[in-house]
């Protein structure tokens, strides 16, 4: 067990940590959350910004365009972004974080070619169509059909909750290329294809989320026309290429905030400190509370990105346990931030009010609390599977 | 940064569970309960094993190891419930003669005023006079409480082996409660497949790797703050897997011949000691 860095991992830290302190002070601040060109714009600059500092892709592997990073020089590139408050990958995240590493992992060389160098210099963004209005935690039960026709796919069908999908290029999309039936169970017969958002057919209708933004949208799909050779992996075998989507989304996605949110924890304590709160032993003891509960979630987070690195790569099902505790330690930060605030919790002008409301969707996107214990229970503890 | 246990660490872990599994099994425990005293020749025998003079240098005849390695010995411990005064031997090895070879039995007086083992003790640090028997609620810690108290000086250390026993208990009743729920049938079906119990399961596995997590951290790097958090964890993970594992037991839980209400007793014993929650959490806070 040991939980210091080797001398190089403290030199690419030093050297990142330079490079940060040099760019941060001169970037745009922050745009509107509601004026999407105006974010598209702002996180593609940062995007080439890392690039062109070679920090792009840390984590992919040298033959997809990126740098073969180890899962510690990653975790560090986190942290140290993180820690000095750098841009958040923002409408990168599918992008760079899972539908990149799919296509690295499961595409043709002629694939990656197309689409890896992209997403890396941040020219293209990707959003992700897999939910539909009827299939959310039952995914494979999706119907968005797919019918070949000579070279091409006719794809005809509705998604929801796509974020990003206002400012996207591609979406990573799941169709079913073999309808449901006693011979094909529904885990089978799906596709995985990348989409051009600009396709003929395409309709994007923004959802209003709870916290009063348009985070993600309702996209409807009328005779788009897909070329077959977007297709990753074969046909009707999408189901284990979305498992390996699931797996990076799942298991490193996240990994960075943690830090961000022991930032928060401590801008927290010199507000109750400020504001009289911190008399309230009821409000030390939860800051205190969450002191250790943030801490134990980085170290687990080392212990899973070393068992990682032991084992060569994939992110295992750990992730699984991380993000269960992860969104509902999230949520109560934010819930001890409005104790601390107390009536200007009610105030969206003052700061984490509006996180407080986003936080609300940890429990829910990227599966659901529910099918998270579903998985652990199933998966690592080996109890039967319900029906 | 290699955080997983080393080969030798493993080596270690599975030694010493070899060594309680046989020798403090199931039965052994059992018998215990029915009439609790210490086992004098079970404590030479750890001592032999080298369990309390694990981190005494090797030069002053101890393994000359360190608190991660302590802390996988603890770990094992409280997975098997080990009755006595483990923690206080272990701390008193290189300064109380006998200590280190478990032909000396030490207990500490805790800064709760609670003594553990304090009439089958041969020496107690910290002042026991006025100590009075309390009707304890673990039928394997007999206590004393006495009028005033002040902590032992390695508190902080006190603390970390205790939290890793709350862990080694903590993973055994989740271990419990999925071998159980694999087993009962109701509906016929194995209760396991119902996600209610499912989900208890689950959440008892999540506590135990974060407070695992924690543990192994502080362990590594000494840190009373990271200690102090990892104590915090620990008793949580400890007490509340006990509950949902009594709960996944259903009324076969609630009996005295199930284990279970050993874990739960004994967890609530050692969340006591070593410094209370508020502390704890009050310390974490001051550091913010
Ligand atoms: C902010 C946000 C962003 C998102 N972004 C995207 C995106 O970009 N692309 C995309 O494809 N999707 C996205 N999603 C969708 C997300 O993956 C789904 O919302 C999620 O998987 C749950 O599906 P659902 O909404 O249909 O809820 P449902 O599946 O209808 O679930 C409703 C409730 O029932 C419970 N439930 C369902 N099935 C079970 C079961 N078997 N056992 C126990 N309980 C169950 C759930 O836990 C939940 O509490 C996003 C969601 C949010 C909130």
């Amino acid at each position: 067990m040991d939980l210091t860095y080797t001398e190089e991992e403290e030199e690419f830290r030093a050297r990142l940590r330079e490079w940060l302190g040099k760019v941060l002070p001169g970037l745009p601040p922050k745009p509107d959350p509601a004026d999407w060109p105006a974010r598209r714009r702002h996180d593609a600059g940062w995007q080439r910004m890392l690039y062109d500092a070679g920090y792009a892709g840390l984590h992919w592997p040298v033959d997809a365009g990126g740098r073969g990073a180890t899962p510690t020089q990653h975790l560090i590139y986190l942290e140290e972004t993180e820690r000095a408050g750098a841009p958040y990958v923002g409408a990168n995240f599918v992008g760079l974080l899972h539908a990149g590493p799919t296509i690295a992992a499961e595409g043709t060389a002629e694939q990656r070619a197309r689409w890896l160098p992209p997403v890396l210099c941040g020219d293209e963004m990707w959003c992700q169509g897999f939910s539909e209005p009827d299939a959310g935690s039952d995914l494979a039960s999706l119907r968005t059909k797919a019918v070949r026709d000579g070279d091409e796919y006719v794809v005809t069908g509705s998604k929801i909750w796509t974020s990003h999908a206002e400012v996207a290029d591609w979406c990573e999309l799941l169709v079913r290329t073999e309808p449901i039936s006693a011979e094909v169970p529904k885990h089978r017969g799906i596709s995985w294809l990348a989409m051009p958002m600009d396709a003929p057919g395409v309709t994007i209708r923004p959802l209003r989320t709870l916290a009063g933004s348009t985070e993600f949208a309702e996209m409807f799909l009328d005779e788009v026309r897909v070329p077959v050779g977007n297709r990753v992996g074969d046909e009707n075998d999408g189901w284990r290429v979305t498992m390996v989507t699931l797996s990076f989304e799942r298991g490193t996605a996240f990994v960075g905030e943690v830090v961000a949110c022991r930032r928060t924890l401590g801008q927290l304590a010199a507000e109750a400190r400020k504001n009289g709160r911190w008399d309230d032993p009821v409000i030390r003891r939860k800051l205190g509370r969450l002191n250790a509960e943030l801490s134990a979630l980085w170290r687990l987070t080392q212990w899973n990105v070393s068992e990682a690195q032991a084992s060569g790569g994939v992110p295992g099902i750990g992730g699984s346990v991380f993000k269960l505790r992860y969104s509902h330690a999230r949520q109560e930060l934010y819930d001890t931030a409005a104790e601390v605030l107390g009536p200007d919790s009610l105030d969206l002008a003052r700061e984490w009010n509006l996180d407080r409301l986003s936080s609300l969707s940890y429990t829910i996107a990227a599966g659901t609390s529910q099918i998270q214990q579903n998985i652990v229970a199933e998966r690592i503890l080996g109890l039967p599977k319900g029906r | 940064m290699d955080f997983q246990l080393s080969d030798d660490q493993r080596a270690l872990k599975a030694g010493v569970r070899e060594l309680l599994e046989g020798r403090f099994g199931r039965d052994a425990l059992r018998a215990a309960v029915d009439s609790p005293s210490l086992d004098r020749e079970l404590w030479r025998e750890l001592g032999e094993a080298g369990f309390f003079a694990l981190r005494l240098p090797e030069a002053e005849g101890g393994v000359g190891l360190g608190l991660p390695e302590a802390v996988l010995a603890f770990e094992e411990a409280g997975r098997v419930l080990l009755p006595g005064p483990l923690v206080a031997t272990h701390l008193a090895a290189g300064s109380v003669e006998g200590a280190a070879s478990g032909t000396v039995v030490v207990t500490d007086v805790d800064e709760s005023g609670l003594v553990p083992w304090l009439e089958f003790a041969d020496v107690v640090r910290g002042d026991a006079s006025g100590a009075v028997p309390t009707s304890s609620v673990d039928p394997l810690t007999p206590l004393h409480k006495v009028p005033t108290a002040v902590g032992v000086p390695d508190g902080a250390v006190a603390a970390l082996l205790t939290a890793a026993e709350q862990l080694g208990s903590a993973a055994r009743t989740t271990e419990m409660a999925v071998q159980y729920a694999g087993e009962r049938q109701q509906f016929g079906q194995p209760i396991g497949a119902f996600q209610a119990v499912k989900h208890l399961c689950a959440q008892m596995l999540v506590r135990a790797e974060v407070a695992r997590s924690a543990v192994y951290a502080a362990a590594v790097t000494g840190d009373r703050l990271e200690i102090a958090g990892a104590k915090l964890l620990a008793d949580d993970a400890a007490v509340r897997n006990a509950r949902d594992c009594l709960q996944v037991h259903g009324g076969m839980g609630f009996t005295w011949e199930a284990d279970v209400h050993l874990h739960l007793k004994r967890a609530w014993v050692r969340a006591e000691f070593g410094g209370s929650a508020a502390q704890a959490e009050e310390e974490l806070a001051a550091a913010l």
